[in-house]
């Protein structure tokens, strides 16, 4: 069973096309990883899916980095 | 009975507005505008053209190719939100460019979805055994409800008509339609009317519209819907030919698509070079792919649309 932080990485991959080892704790979706505004939407999505909870919009906007989408996930998932 | 699609048309204004043109009037870019949208121009409507003339042309397309006179329709139907009057109907009005006939003709107001709403109406009247032929259009001049600063809207919104002629058959041709509404999402994307009694509110008569928000609801309602639409039906996304989606933003397409398991290559699109043009785009795609031979008789296309209201829909179809 993977750890929530591998859940969270591999989704980030996916949704975002980027290597595994770009994915580091402080990387920004934007200004690393090369994000534009509709990829954190789908990719809020996608966490939404995986995790199977409601992200509200007020909460989306504060997950810009890896670790706040790491943490977000560790303090309202079901799993 | 059930009904088919006799004959489809459009109409493009000849006016090209390109992102270089835009990046003249509002702080954007051709990339910018291309990596979110896909769309790399959009056609604007001459002055002298409105809703009525272009939803006209189109249906007079539509007519010929289906071999049927406009004194013979039973029903004419028109889906826009952009016509110049709140009464007489914009259908009134193309009624009376195209027949003398006293059929009924109604405007249907579902803003981008108007055309697959209008075709669900459309299909109902003919299975009843109400009527056999009936005109559906979709025409809408969004542009022009754009603020001409709004980088927000400016950049999605092109102006355009496209219609379809439906008949009474043997065959079901539109298989099944699907239509949802939610209200509650009014203050995500629309228009005010001009408020005649408070001047001072002229300048808030212009298109809203909180992109990211609209985006995440489209993509998952859209999701939610072909797989409904093709469950509906006993089919698999692998049974479908074509995908023929509003055009509004090449991302969700793309998500819709990807949802299905479809490539792109069965998926028809035209928002590179006409915009979102509202309830006009599903017909025009339609048409286009019809037209160019892509689309052939007796293949399964799955339209659907997405857009203010919220209200979204599909429609399967044996063509």
């Amino acid at each position: 069973m993977s750890t929530i932080e591998e859940r969270v990485k591999k989704i980030i991959v996916e949704q975002l096309g980027v290597k595994e080892e770009e994915v580091k704790p402080e990387a920004s979706f934007e200004n690393d990883l090369g994000a534009d505004s509709l990829d954190i939407v789908e990719l809020v999505m996608a966490l939404e899916e995986e995790f199977e909870t409601e992200i509200p919009d007020e909460e989306a906007e504060k997950i810009r980095t890896v670790e706040a989408a790491i943490e977000y996930v560790k303090n309202h998932s079901n799993d | 009975m059930p009904s088919v699609i006799a004959g489809t048309g459009h109409y493009l204004p000849a006016q090209r507005l390109t992102n270089t043109m835009l990046e003249q009037r509002v702080d954007t870019s051709h990339d910018w505008i291309v990596e979110r949208t896909g769309i790399h121009e959009r056609r604007i409507a001459e002055p002298t053209e409105n809703a009525v003339t272009m939803g006209v042309a189109a249906a007079r397309q539509a007519l010929q190719s289906a071999n049927i006179k406009a004194d013979d329709l039973d029903l004419i139907i028109v889906a826009t939100t952009s016509g110049e009057r709140a009464f007489p109907s914009v259908a009134c009005e193309i009624q009376a460019a195209l027949t003398e006939n006293t059929m009924p003709a109604f405007d249907v107001a579902a803003a981008c979805s108007g055309f697959i709403f209008a075709l669900s109406v459309a299909d109902q009247y003919i299975r009843n055994g109400m009527y056999e032929k009936v005109l559906v259009i979709g025409t809408d001049v969004l542009s022009r409800l754009c603020h001409p600063d709004d980088r927000n809207t400016l950049v999605l919104f092109g102006d355009g008509a496209g219609a379809v002629v439906l008949e009474a058959s043997d065959r079901a041709g539109i298989m099944s339609t699907h239509l949802n509404s939610a209200g509650e999402f009014a203050d995500l994307l629309g228009v005010n009317h001009l408020s005649r009694h408070s001047p001072e509110q002229l300048g808030e008569a212009w298109m809203y519209m909180k992109g990211n928000e609209v985006f995440k609801v489209a993509v998952s309602k859209l999701s939610e819907l072909v797989v409904d639409t093709l469950a509906a039906n006993n089919m698999q996304a692998a049974d479908l030919d074509w995908l023929v989606p509003h055009q509004a933003n090449l991302r969700i397409i793309k998500a819709t698509a990807k949802k299905l398991k479809m490539p792109m290559e069965q998926v028809i699109t035209t928002l590179e070079y006409t915009g979102n043009t509202s309830a006009a785009s599903v017909p025009i795609a339609l048409d286009v792919a019809i037209r160019d031979g892509r689309i052939q008789r007796g293949q399964k296309l799955l339209l659907e649309a997405f857009g203010g209201g919220f209200a979204w829909g599909s429609a399967l179809i044996d063509y």
